[in-house]
Order: structure tokens, then sequence, then C-alpha cells
């Protein structure tokens, strides 16, 4: 099923990679390649890993609004390194090497998010408005100690919040790419391995354990899947805000299934013609500097404000 | 056989199954009764591991709820739970599909599919079966999740109110399959049922449960009594006894 369409996004995606590497390369092959490669690598790598939390965070709160992002996992990437800049100085944050920075904000993230999410879900996961709400009182909560922290630092410290708390993609030095990498490999193909037992926990807790599953345990292994992923790609490129909510909900378009076999190479697939096909068109077609983050989050915002009131929540 | 002895169940600290001893021999069709309250979907609940015991013991023939895998208790019984929650998106065969997920663990064999069209023409939903279920009424949502449960294709088979949105028609063809099911392929069937009737027409035996406890148990034309209904209902229904068959006044 939806095999066709799985195949013409492959080649939607094939497509773009192909401009991307060589469109305005004017024959400065040997520069040219290896560094729109590694862009390219690291811009694949957020791609999947956004999208696949997004839909491993939905199959569990068993909704089709909510998002990492969304329940305030971005406010709490800037609280984390607003006070690690607070605490270490600015100037020694800037003076770890990449990936020591990199290390640092993946450790504190994803104690961060398990500790968030697992709140979250574990009061009233079945109340959709009451953990929109949660989520919301939270990222208020964390923007505002936030503010606090970024109005008593010094101003040099501040830019280097600033610098760091939009999602940019830059050249990232090969062994942080590895590392980002093999991490991300490994969570995606965790949650491979998972895919027909989140169909049956997307059913529901009750029937769910009738099939023979185990809630507790999955939604457990959830929760740490999705920190990995959003932790490892939010340290390495900044915050993706409303990408993931963006991608899913145009992936349950194109591939309207529950089934994750198909929803997850789905959603990876339009997430990745998204950052590399709008950053394409961007950088290349519209010779613009703004960040392909700011284009994403208008565009999500608008979704996400769509299913809000188009739909009555389940 | 299950074998219940000396459960107990609190919610918020108020007792809803007070040390409850129950046996239910294997084959047949089991109606539970009571009236709101009582404790019924608490008691499925617990045999069918939904809710986490807190004291007693239940065993399904050998094997001990809370101590045995839940996967290998999912191909021993099955449960429709009271307030099912169906995923909207999933068409009615991707639904009862799921009945198989405990043999084939998400890889179906040409016997699973098998099973499901027999599922599914069982409970006359083919011409349903690439419908989603959000486009359903509830009565052949209701079908389609029993379906499900048949697919499962279990030794006891739970089910909490099933009539519950179902036509006479419906409900009458519902209870047949069941009790073809028990009588000719020695499934147990437990069902809370509201309608005594019902309960006294299809059941080889009822079970009926007041404040958490069980009041009586037995033949149908034994325990339903005029003294049984003023006792676990308090109302004063009449019983009337028609060719062997009993009946209640309404
Ligand atoms: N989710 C729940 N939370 C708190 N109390 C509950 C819940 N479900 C049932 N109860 C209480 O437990 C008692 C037994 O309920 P239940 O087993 O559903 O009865 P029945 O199915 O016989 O109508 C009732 O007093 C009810 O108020
Ligand atoms: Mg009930």
């Amino acid at each position: 099923m939806f095999g066709r369409r799985l195949l013409l996004l492959t080649l939607g995606l094939c497509l773009c990679i192909a401009l991307y590497l060589v469109w305005g390369a004017r024959g400065n092959w040997g520069f040219v390649l290896p560094f729109r490669a590694n862009k390219l690598a690291a811009m694949l790598l957020v791609a999947l890993s956004v999208s696949s939390a997004t839909v491993l965070f939905q199959t569990i709160t068993r909704n089709s609004i909510l998002t990492p992002s969304v329940m305030g996992f971005d406010a709490l990437y800037l609280l984390t390194l607003t006070a690690l800049i607070f605490v270490l100085g600015g100037q020694s944050f800037m003076q770890l090497p990449a990936i020591g920075q990199f290390l640092v904000n993946t450790v504190l993230m994803m104690g961060a998010a398990l500790a968030l999410f697992g709140t979250l879900l574990r009061r009233g996961g079945s109340d959709l408005f009451r953990m929109i709400l949660t989520g919301i009182i939270f990222a208020g909560l964390f923007r505002s100690v936030t503010s606090f922290l970024q109005r008593i630092i010094d101003p040099n410290e501040f830019m280097v919040v600033q610098a760091n708390s939009f999602a940019r993609f830059a050249r990232v030095e090969l062994p942080l790419l590895a590392l980002a990498g093999a991490l991300t490999l490994a969570a995606l193909g965790a949650a491979w391995h998972m895919r027909h037992r989140l169909d049956v926990l997307a059913l529901g807790e009750q029937t769910a354990i009738s099939l023979g599953e185990s809630p507790r345990r999955g939604l457990f292994q959830v929760l740490i899947l999705v920190s990995v992923l959003v932790s490892v790609s939010t340290a390495l490129v900044g915050p993706m805000a409303f990408l993931g909510l963006l991608v899913v909900s145009v992936a349950r378009q194109i591939t309207p299934t529950v089934s994750h076999a198909v929803l997850l190479p789905s959603a990876g697939l339009v997430s990745a013609i998204t950052l590399v096909g709008g950053q394409l068109v961007l950088e290349r077609a519209l010779q613009s500097s703004t960040p392909l983050v700011v284009v994403v989050d208008v565009l999500g915002g608008l979704v996400f404000l769509t299913l809000l009131l188009r739909r009555t929540p389940r | 056989m299950i074998t219940i002895t000396d459960l107990s169940y609190d919610r918020d600290e108020t007792p809803v199954l007070r040390g409850v001893d129950l046996t239910l021999n294997a084959g047949g069709v089991k109606a539970l009764i009571g009236p709101n309250g009582a404790g019924k979907s608490t008691l499925l609940s617990l045999i069918a591991r939904l809710i986490p015991m807190q004291s007693g013991r239940i065993m399904v023939d050998d094997l001990e709820i809370g101590a045995c895998a839940n996967d290998v208790l999912a191909r021993r019984l099955a449960i429709l739970p009271q307030a099912s929650e169906a995923a909207p998106l999933l068409t009615v065969r991707e639904l009862v599909g799921f009945g198989r997920y405990p043999y084939h663990k998400g890889r179906p064999t040409a016997a699973d599919r098998e099973k499901v069209e027999d599922a599914l023409a069982t409970f006359e939903l083919q011409a349903l079966a690439e419908r989603r279920l959000d486009s359903l009424s509830g009565g052949q949502r209701q079908r389609a999740q029993v379906a499900m449960i048949f697919a499962q294709d279990t030794d006891y088979i739970l089910l909490d109110e099933p009539l519950n949105n179902l036509d006479i028609a419906a409900s009458r063809g519902l209870m047949r399959t069941l009790q073809d099911l028990a009588q000719h392929h020695a499934r147990t069937i437990v069902i809370v049922l509201h309608d005594i009737n019902y309960a006294a027409a299809y059941a080889n035996e009822i079970v009926a449960m007041k404040d958490g406890g069980i009041v009586a148990q037995g033949a149908p034309q034994d325990v339903v009594t005029e003294a049984m209904l003023r006792e676990v209902y308090g109302t004063a229904a009449a019983v009337h006894r028609i060719d062997g068959r009993v009946l209640v006044g309404v």
C-alpha cells in the first residue's frame, strides 16, 4: 500500500539532493562538493530525526497535533543553553570544542526532555487539552526563566545565546557529524524495529494490553527514542519549531494510514524534501539568506492553527 | 477454567470488589449481571489484566494473571472493554486484522489473513471492510470490534456490555454467534449484560453481582427469580416462566 507514493517521494528527494549538490557549482567541484555534502548530511539527519520524533510522539499521545516542539521542548532547549552559558560563561562555552558543546548540550537536553515528556504523559496523558495546557504553561515558564537569565548575563554572552537559538545549517565538523549520525541512526533503527508494536500502541492502552503489548514499557522506550532524536538534532543545528508538525501533517495527507511502516518513511521523505528543497530554493533560486526555519515556522504555524481549529481533537 | 480467589480492589480508597471468590468452568456462555457500579467492569478488567491486581489471585487455566507474559495471555483470552477507544482512521479490515497480532507480531501469514476474512464473514462486515471506522455507525463499529476479538481466536472471550449500541437483530445475531462459539468451538464466553432477558435466553450460567460481591451463581432458571431481582436491583419486577424459559416483565 502506498508503495507508489513512497517511490515518488523518494524520486523527488533524489532530485532535490542532486540539484542541491550540483546547481551553481561552476566547476569548483573539489571545494564545493565536500562542503555541500557535509551540509546535506546534516540536513538529512535533522529531517529524519525531527519527522520520526514527531510521528513517535504523536503515536504515544494519540493525536496528530502535538509535537515535542509544541510541548515545550524548544523553550527547554533555549533555557538549557542560556543556563549553560550563564553558569560556564559565554567565553568558556565557545572555547569548548564543538564536539564538547554538542555532548554537553545533548546530554542535558536528553535528561530534561525525559523529565518534561515523562511529566506531561504521566499526569493525564489521555486528556489532550490538559496536556496541551500543561505543555504551554511549561513552555511559558521556561521562556520566562530564559529571559530572566538573558537579562542578567552580559551582552557578549547574550550574543552567544542569540547565535545558537536559531536553527542554521552551517558546515559541521566531520567527527561531530559522525557522532550525531551514529546516535540518530541507532534511534531510527530502534524506531523502525518497533514499527509493528507502535501500530498496536496507537490503538490505545486497553486494546494494546489485550493484544499482548505492554503500553508502559512501550511508552518508556518511545520517550527515550524521542528524547535522543530531538536532543541530537537540536544540539546539532538548533530548534526547528514547527518543522515536525508541518511535515508529519503533510505526510498524513499523502499517505493516509496508521501503519508506521509507511508513516515513518513517508514523513522522513517529506521532511527531507522540505529541508533540502527549501534550502535549495532559498539559497540558490532566491539567493536569500533568510534561514529556512523562518519559512518553515510560518507554514507550520499555519498548519497548527488549522488543525487546532478545524478538527475536534480526540 | 477461570478461578478467582479472594479478589479485592479499591479505587481511591473505596472498595470496589470485596473478597470475590468465583469459579467459571470452561465452556458455555456466562452472563455477568448486576446494577451499575456493582463492579462488573472492574472484575472483567482484572481478569484481562487491563488494570493491575491489588490483592487476591486470578488463574486462567494454568496462567496466573500478573505473573504470566502479556502475549501468552493474549493468545488465551481476549476482551472487549466497555468503553473501547477505536482508532478512527483504521479500516474495518485493518482493525479486525489486529486480532491476529498476538500470533504474527506484525507479519501476517496467509493463515492469518484467512482468519480475518472468516471473522469479517461471520459478522457480515465484508461490505464495510474498506470503510474507515469513523465513517461507521456506533453499532457497526461495535460489530467490527467484536469481529477483531473473534479473530483473536482465544479460548476465553470477555465482553463488557457488547449489546449497548446494537439493534435487536444485531443483538440476537451476536448472541447466537457467541452461543455457537461456545457450543461448537469449545470457547468460554463471559459477557456483561444489562438485559436480563438476553442473559436468561442465551447464557448457560448467570453470575449476579452487587456492591463488589457475588450474590448468586447458577443456571438462568435458578438465578433469575423475583427475590433475586429485588435483592440485587431493588426493583419488584415480575418473573414469568414460559415453556421452561424465564422472562422478566418490564
Ligand atoms: N475509572 C474509575 N475511576 C474511579 N472510580 C471508578 C472508575 N471506574 C469505576 N469506578 C467505580 O468503581 C465502581 C465499580 O465500577 P464498575 O466496575 O465500572 O461497575 P459496573 O461495570 O458493574 O457498572 C463504581 O462505584 C465506580 O464508581
Ligand atoms: Mg461496567
